[in-house]
């Protein structure tokens, strides 16, 4: 009998895992939680949007153009599940939700290709109306061809402030400031290590021209102050101390926030695959080996669930975590091809550390942040909230402290609040971040609707 | 008010009509049903937490600050629905609060 292999997520990873399946006569089930595939970098518009590739991903249109094309061709050759949320893992088998309706599927191999989302930084009052993150501001603009507000700041750090700052204004929205908590002189101590991908830093610095051009300020070493608003508009202005330590206000209407990406590693999660602490991003990220089996037997991972490094390292890990999948099926692998990718991926990896390197997270403003700032902007919890249960309850691990502050069991499920919680619990209890932890991610993975009548429809894959 | 997010191209789009709270508006085509709204007016829904009004955050499914309502009370993920004709879409919850002190 042929082996069910599933694959969650059709961006980047998750298409060329499914090409490279295809190819041996694998047909593997690919689930996705968006409509279309293409991940989040490689969103497709709705049908009706006009707009053509080099307008909607630049610099990056032959390749979002090239894995739609592979994408298109496979679908007589996968089953495709679009708009379908897994939700849980229990043994062998996914419990998943396709508009409201119920399935179950059993798995032979698990693939993982989840992607990441924007890694956040609670700033006093980002729970207004009209701060988004990043990638949701990007998202707006390239899935609906909108800007978030009439007059954006983006504040944060990392690549994507400065790409989403620059498609802002080059599709004519206008972009009061970027605020960057990074230095230039992080960004030129990690030079040597960045090089590694000599275009990729060539298509920074036209991104960061063509904001000089637009005269759009940009600040660096910042420290956010403030997000300012009310209950019912929403934003008026930011505030933020610059890197000489003055306070500085901006009005706007929109702000866009990110510090960088994460991880998105729930499924891993209930698949029980181990993590470990990355001291240089500090982020968990799940333990792989160099053909991205993680720890679970059967169960894979790559793309940006696995390692941020963005979607060209997602699609040659897709590839060879494809290979690691068949040649545990038994098939021969052509072994120049595995080396291509290890190799392709050494220097990828290089560069996620020069971007740690330049765009350091900065854990200092978490555990600084005021007692008044909300941390959990789903239940609005503040830091002071959270410190009281390290001080009064000796909460001083993640999941112990959740249970108590609530910080992290909201609507996002702490996708937003945990590592910003994991530093004011840290620095509250006098103890490195590692020994925190992280929250365990908990079935189900999304809110579900509850239906009186759900039936099961148990569906397996030919 | 004028609404919170603002269009920056695909204006060619045929129009649809939806109800907001009773309103109707012209939409497009193709919009979100958090586009739809927010091209409109400011904010999404009432946080069951605090005062404040919410208008989503991340875009991508994976926050759930966006959750709306039909008038007949299905709930909706504005950020990942297409909007459709005749649609009529509420920014109260229809649902009991709780926890609101």
């Amino acid at each position: 009998m042929e082996p069910r292999v599933v694959i969650v997520g059709a961006g980047p990873a998750g298409t060329r895992c499914a090409q490279v399946l295809v190819s041996y006569g694998i047909r593997p089930l690919v689930i996705d939680e968006n409509n279309r595939d293409g991940g989040q970098i490689y969103r497709r518009q709705p049908s009706g949007f006009t707009r053509g590739y080099s307008q909607l991903y630049g610099t990056e249109a032959s390749k979002a153009k090239a894995l739609h094309e592979c994408f298109d061709s496979l679908l007589d050759h996968i089953d495709y599940w679009p708009e379908t949320c897994v939700w849980g893992i229990s043994g062998k088998t996914l419990y998943a939700s396709c508009k409201g309706e119920h399935r179950e599927v059993e798995f032979d191999r698990l693939i993982l290709c989840t992607g990441a989302t924007d890694r956040l930084l609670p700033v006093k009052g980002w729970h207004h109306a009209g701060t988004f993150s990043l990638g949701g501001a990007q998202i707006a603009l390239k899935a609906q061809a909108v800007s978030i507000g009439h007059c954006v700041v983006f504040m944060g750090t990392g690549p994507l402030l400065y790409l989403v700052a620059a498609q802002y204004v080059k599709a004519g929205a206008k972009v009061a400031a970027v605020l960057d908590t990074s230095a230039l002189s992080q960004r030129l101590k990690a030079l040597p290590m960045m090089l590694a991908r000599p275009m990729v830093m060539l298509t920074g610095l036209q991104l960061m021209w063509r904001l000089w051009r637009a005269r759009v300020p940009i600040h660096t070493g910042i420290r956010p102050d403030e997000i300012q608003g009310d209950q019912t508009s929403g934003v008026c202005a930011v505030s933020w101390f610059d890197s000489a330590g003055r306070y500085q206000r901006l009005a706007c209407d929109a702000v866009g926030v990110g510090y960088h990406l994460r991880p998105e590693t729930q499924l891993a999660d209930l698949a029980k695959c181990a993590f470990g602490f990355e001291r240089e991003t500090g982020q968990w990220v799940m333990q792989l080996d160099d053909d991205y089996r993680t720890s679970r037997p059967n169960v894979y991972a790559a793309g940006d669930c696995a390692r941020v490094r963005g979607a060209d390292a997602a699609e040659a890990a897709g590839r060879l975590m494809a290979t690691s999948v068949l040649s545990d099926l038994g098939f021969a692998i052509d072994a120049e091809f595995v080396l291509q990718q290890r190799i392709l991926l050494k220097a990828l990896d290089r560069f996620r550390m020069g971007l740690a390197q330049a765009f350091p997270w900065p854990a200092d403003h978490a555990a600084q942040l005021p007692n008044e700032a909300i941390v959990c902007r789903c239940e609005c919890i503040t830091a002071g909230d959270l410190r009281a249960v390290v001080r009064e309850r000796h909460a001083c691990e993640a999941n112990r402290a959740k249970a108590f502050s609530r910080v992290g069991m909201g609507r996002c499920q702490g996708r937003y609040c945990a590592e910003a919680g994991a530093q004011i619990i840290a620095s509250a209890a006098h103890v490195p971040v590692e020994t925190v932890g992280r929250l365990r991610g908990q079935a189900p993975v999304r809110p579900l609707q509850v239906s009186p009548a759900t039936e099961a429809s148990k569906e397996s894959v030919k | 008010m004028t609404g919170r997010f603002k269009r920056l191209a695909e204006h060619a789009r045929p129009q649809i009509t939806i109800q907001i709270d009773g309103q109707h508006v012209e939409v497009l085509q193709g919009d979100t049903l958090m586009v739809a709204i927010l091209s409109h007016t400011n904010s999404l829904r009432e946080s069951e937490f605090d005062k404040g009004s919410r208008a989503g955050f991340c875009l991508m499914g994976a926050c759930q600050d966006c959750w709306i309502w039909t008038t007949d009370g299905e709930r909706l993920r504005a950020c990942s629905t297409i909007v459709r004709e005749g649609l009529s879409l509420i920014t109260r919850s229809p649902e009991a609060a709780w926890n609101l002190v």
